[in-house]
């Protein structure tokens, strides 16, 4: 670490969230300060000369020129060790229970500093080196049982290694020292807080291909578009288009080790039904609430805007420190169109020359090295541990036009697209992921994945319902020309199936208790039986079987059913194939003939 | 600290002053200006540099002048005056007295930019507001603590549904003596100010409600406080003297314009149509002001009324407030040319805390299927009814024509009613299943079996015994 260096200067402009200081020498770009009598927090965003513009991430009312400012030499950072895990943090690091605890009071008042890790508290230390052992950075010195389901990993920093030459055990508090590594005789001293400033990124061995699916549970999304651990991507939609329900449905069913929530400039409710809901539903895979393996940061809508900006780094750099453990985190970001406004903002008040719609000129450089910070690797140590972060950014785009900046630049970025459709929303079709426009670069390389484990079948059946969806399209501009009658027998199977798809399938609850969640397992079968009823409907219709009666079959009532069997039920789903045999050449006339239509 | 006087006005500009040689002003205070013949202004600072002070002067800056208008810096930012005496008065956009009543005793001074609610303070709104019409309490249902706006459209009957929701809503269970109303128009004109006065003088609602009028022919800039000083009387109301309060808040499109009018003197780089890049935020300052606390018994449910220019939903003012309310109501012209009354357009319309306020012990178990299968049918039907339109109705098939049918009569039933028509939960849920028997079973896929069992089943065998009895 370099030397701290405090620089003292003067408020000489005030406006808004903006503050000029003066008498700044020294001071470097991005350091923390702390401004006037309440000591609010800021950080330096442009130096020039002796003059520092400050971004301030409190109310700034009340201020006036000549109040001190003071940079602590140092960039705006995070405190990372165990106690992470269940926090609700705001932009900035700070526990939002602490801040009611010591403003007194249901609201945020300005000044409060209150620390990021309980200081107090003890943690049972269980060393996995000993004395002796040579260890370089991102190796595990030992862990701690931070949840139930989280085993934290404290690693050696960045930057230090050297021979163990003392290991600690037992109940420590997280700023006692419980390592001391001895580097040809520079000795460092470890303890399990550390720091890590937000804008650096955190350094990984090498990156991986993102190879391996990441399920949602989430039947569109994991059938259709599916995203890989490690993966981006990003969710545009117009409001009331269900964005957030998705991005909830995500942090609560991705098949995820570690989730971080962002909620930025986004809704207080919002916030607060995460909050109160998640220490009541399980993991699927562990069994036990879902709080325990998630995080939250809110800066919600009314919170300071400034802190909207910060509050995605401080998120990103708490997944990059679980990543680094060789944890599969997920990152949600709710939404990244009001990080983007702070950033417009703030360049407005800045006086910079602005690019389109008002936005900086480098709103996609910035964009873009958020979502690379995103990825599966291999990460620093010498065992060689897998970690991944996946990355899903909501968007807002305003009036729903996907061609504003912000939509743009992320779709340059992100390589999974859930296109939210409006019309979709209108008819509670949800998610209202729209099928046709949505696109994901990860279904090839995920296919290989799931045919391996479903025997082949996976790809094809994805392939197949696809294109009903998209000859559905087709067709239907013909049915609103000519109407339905217009149509052929083998047409119209394709109508009836590309309905049951959409039905039975895309659409999914995620208000029903079992609906809301659907395994893979669940998923292929779900959709192999529509598939084999489109199959065996097309050659019943080909012996000559009346298509009405065909498609009023009590077998369908069942498929349309399927998705509120219970996971443990999901074996109910082959015996459909018989039932629809069954039924169908129940209908189908004695010695039907191939050529009858 | 002394306050300071200047006279030291350097620029006049739209609402803005440019002050000189000033020392020790705060960002944000409070600012009194005498004019040369006496009279009184308010204004507060919106930028500070070195010794130079921006200031936006509330009622305007026609009369001021460089020579004879003094400027004092009071020291504090603008607060409001509160008490539980604000029930029952009326108060200008500036929160002053008009009604001719005696000025107010101040429990406490407020500031009216008032602060964030901490999100982990917050209770989650759950508890279901009856409204009585059928539309909002069936389909987009409203909880306690939300924030629903709505998105009118010039000429629609916007102000006749906000009075009706003021007048009816209510909780199941629970008495109506803690209930208060929280009403601010903005840039409204006389006369429908006094439609809302007449209309809660008459029902008795007065007593309960406190009013802050800034008219159209009011000072534009005073409205940017208009709505903080509402809120700040409802937050007092609210988390002070424990109350439910329902704040209307009407018409944010002139809210808007006066921002954005404030805005350009600035010269600030605009946003979308000339409005701020800032529009999304100062917004969010307003509307985040609803909700409910943890250990606190009252609570804060805005409706908001905006009228979208050329019924343009994409217009930033409801874009940007619809992605920070919890929902919409969206009103349909072509409903109120057929002359139904509320006109609420179904579809788009949204409340989205709805599934935590409905369901079993809230209004009935059935409420949320029976919810999602009313919009999947309506949509159906309508969808079918435009396939008629280009093709003929002999092109539908037979399940078409009975959902064209059906929403029909739902628009017609269940959409239409009275102004002065207060249906209960019970009577929209059971006018609702009712409506359902006009389509087969089979097509009824959003609703769990148990249901149809429970509620539908009866009222087939009634329809079929009715059928029977008649032939």
């Amino acid at each position: 670490m370099p030397d701290k260096k405090e620089v003292k200067g003067v408020i000489e402009r005030i406006s808004g969230s903006l503050v000029v200081a003066g008498g700044m020498e020294g001071a470097s770009m991005q350091d923390v300060v702390h401004i006037g009598e309440l000591g609010l927090v800021g950080e330096i965003l442009e130096v020039n000369g002796d003059k520092a513009s400050i971004q301030v991430y409190e109310e700034t009312s009340g201020l006036m020129p000549g109040e001190p400012v003071v940079s602590m030499g140092e960039p705006l950072s995070v405190e990372l060790g165990p106690g992470i895990i269940e926090q609700f943090y705001d932009g900035i690091q700070r526990p939002l229970e602490l801040i009611e605890k010591a403003a007194k009071s249901h609201f945020i008042s300005r000044g409060i500093s209150v620390p990021a890790l309980d200081r107090s508290k003890k943690w049972k230390f269980e060393p996995k080196v000993k004395v002796g052992d040579e260890v370089i950075a991102g190796d595990i010195l030992g862990t701690v049982q931070e949840t139930v389901v989280v085993e934290h990993r404290i690693m050696v920093p960045n930057g230090v290694k050297g021979k163990v030459v003392k290991i600690e055990s037992g109940e420590h508090t997280i700023e006692e020292v419980i390592a001391v590594l001895d580097d040809n005789g520079k000795k460092s001293e470890i303890c399990m807080l550390q720091r890590w400033p937000v804008r650096r990124p955190r350094p990984v061995a090498r990156r991986l291909a993102p190879n391996v699916p990441m399920t949602t549970g989430q039947r569109v999304v994991d059938a259709f578009f599916p995203v890989a651990l490690g993966g981006t991507a990003c969710v545009p939609g117009p409001f009331g288009s269900g964005k957030t329900v998705i991005q909830h449905q995500f942090a609560k069913w991705a098949q995820a080790q570690i989730v971080v929530y962002v909620g930025c400039g986004e809704r207080g409710n919002e916030m607060t039904d995460v909050l109160l809901e998640f220490p009541e539903l399980d993991d699927p895979q562990s069994g036990h609430p879902l709080m325990k393996r998630t995080t939250l940061i809110a800066n919600t809508s009314n919170m300071p805007v400034a802190a909207r900006e910060a509050s995605v780094y401080t998120a990103i750099t708490l997944a990059e420190y679980y990543r680094d453990m060789g944890y599969s985190v997920a990152l949600m970001a709710d939404s990244t169109s009001r990080w983007a406004e702070a950033l417009r903002e703030m360049s407005g008040r800045l006086e910079e020359m602005p690019g389109e719609e008002g936005y900086p000129a480098y709103l996609g450089t910035r964009l873009a090295s958020f979502y690379e910070r995103a990825g599966r690797c291999i990460v620093n140590g010498k065992e060689s541990r897998e970690g991944s972060i996946t990355v899903i950014g909501a968007v807002s785009p305003p009036g729903g036009d996907l061609s504003e900046p912000v939509t743009q630049n992320t779709l340059r970025v992100t390589k999974v697209f859930w296109g939210l459709d409006a019309n979709l929303a209108y008819q509670r079709h949800f998610p209202a992921i729209n099928w046709l426009s949505s696109y994901s670069l990860y279904t090839e390389r995920l296919d290989a994945y799931w045919d391996e484990k479903f025997d082949d079948q996976w790809s094809g059946l994805r392939v197949e319902a696809m294109g009903l969806l998209e000859q559905e399209d087709q067709l239907n501009e013909v049915v609103r020309l000519v109407g339905i009658d217009a149509l052929s027998r083998d047409e119209r199977m394709v109508m009836e199936t590309a309905k049951s798809l959409r039905e039975d399938f895309l659409h999914q609850n995620a208000f029903h208790e079992i609906d809301t969640y659907a395994s893979m397992e669940k998923q292929f079968k779900m959709l192999r039986t529509i598939i084999n009823f489109h199959h065996q409907g097309l050659d019943a219709l080909h012996k000559g079987a009346p298509m009405t009666k065909l498609f009023n079959l009590p077998v369908r009532e069942q498929i349309a059913r399927m998705r509120y069997l219970e996971e443990n039920q999901i074996d109910q789903i082959d015996k459909l194939d018989d039932v629809m045999k069954e039924q169908i050449s129940g209908i189908v006339p004695v010695g039907g003939d191939n050529n009858a239509a | 600290m002394l306050p300071r006087e200047y006279r030291t006005i350097s620029s006049l500009s739209g609402p803005l002053m440019m002050v000189e040689k000033t020392s020790e002003v705060r960002y944000d205070e409070l600012v009194e200006i005498s004019l040369g013949n006496g009279e009184k202004r308010r204004g507060r600072v919106l930028e500070i540099e070195s010794d130079r002070a921006l200031v936006q002067v509330f009622e305007g800056t026609s009369g001021i002048d460089s020579e004879d208008t003094k400027v004092r810096f009071v020291g504090k930012v603008l607060t409001l005056p509160v008490s539980k005496d604000m029930l029952g008065r009326v108060f200008n956009g500036r929160g002053e007295p008009i009604d001719g009543g005696a000025p107010l005793i101040a429990e406490q001074n407020l500031d009216i930019n008032g602060m964030p609610m901490n999100p982990f303070s917050r209770d989650y709104p759950s508890e279901f507001i009856q409204t009585g019409i059928s539309t909002i309490d069936g389909l987009n249902p409203m909880v306690r603590g939300q924030k629903l706006p709505i998105f009118s459209a010039s000429g629609l009957p916007h102000n006749r549904m906000a009075a009706q929701i003021a007048r009816q809503a209510t909780v199941i269970n629970s008495g109506n003596d803690d209930f208060a109303v929280v009403f601010a128009a903005m840039g409204i004109t006389f006369e429908e100010a006094s439609f809302f006065m007449e209309d809660f003088r008459r029902t008795g609602a007065l007593q309960r409600t406190v009013l802050y009028i800034n008219l159209a022919d009011d000072p534009a800039i005073e409205r940017i406080s208009t709505p903080r000083i509402a809120l700040t009387a409802a937050e007092y109301l609210a988390f002070e003297c424990n109350m439910h309060v329902v704040v209307i808040l009407t018409d944010l499109t002139n809210y808007c314009e006066a921002l954005r009018e404030i805005s350009a003197a600035r010269k600030e780089v605009p946003g979308r149509r000339g409005y701020p890049g800032y529009l999304y935020t100062d917004l969010a300052t307003m509307y985040e002001r609803a909700g409910r606390l943890k250990g606190k018994s009252g609570s804060i449910t805005q409706i908001p009324i905006l009228t979208m220019p050329e019924d343009d939903k994409t217009h930033p003012i409801p874009d940007l407030t619809g992605y920070i309310t919890e929902g919409q109501i969206i009103l349909s012209r072509s409903l109120h040319r057929q002359g139904i009354y509320p006109p609420v357009d179904v579809m788009p319309s949204l409340s989205r805390l709805k599934d935590k306020g409905i369901g079993k012990d809230k209004t009935r178990e059935d409420h949320a299927d029976l919810m999602n299968q009313l919009f999947a049918a309506y949509a159906r039907g309508k969808e079918a009814k435009e396939l008629a339109v280009i093709l003929g109705e002999g092109a539908l098939s037979d399940e078409d024509k009975a959902f064209a049918k059906f929403s029909t009569t739902f628009e017609d039933k269940y959409i239409r009613q009275g102004e002065y028509e207060n249906r209960t939960i019970k009577e929209t849920l059971e006018l609702g299943w009712n409506l359902l028997t006009m389509i087969p079973v089979k097509e009824l896929k959003r609703i769990r079996d148990a249901y149809i069992e429970k509620y539908l089943q009866p009222l087939l065998k009634g329809k079929t015994d009715a059928d029977n009895a008649k032939s």
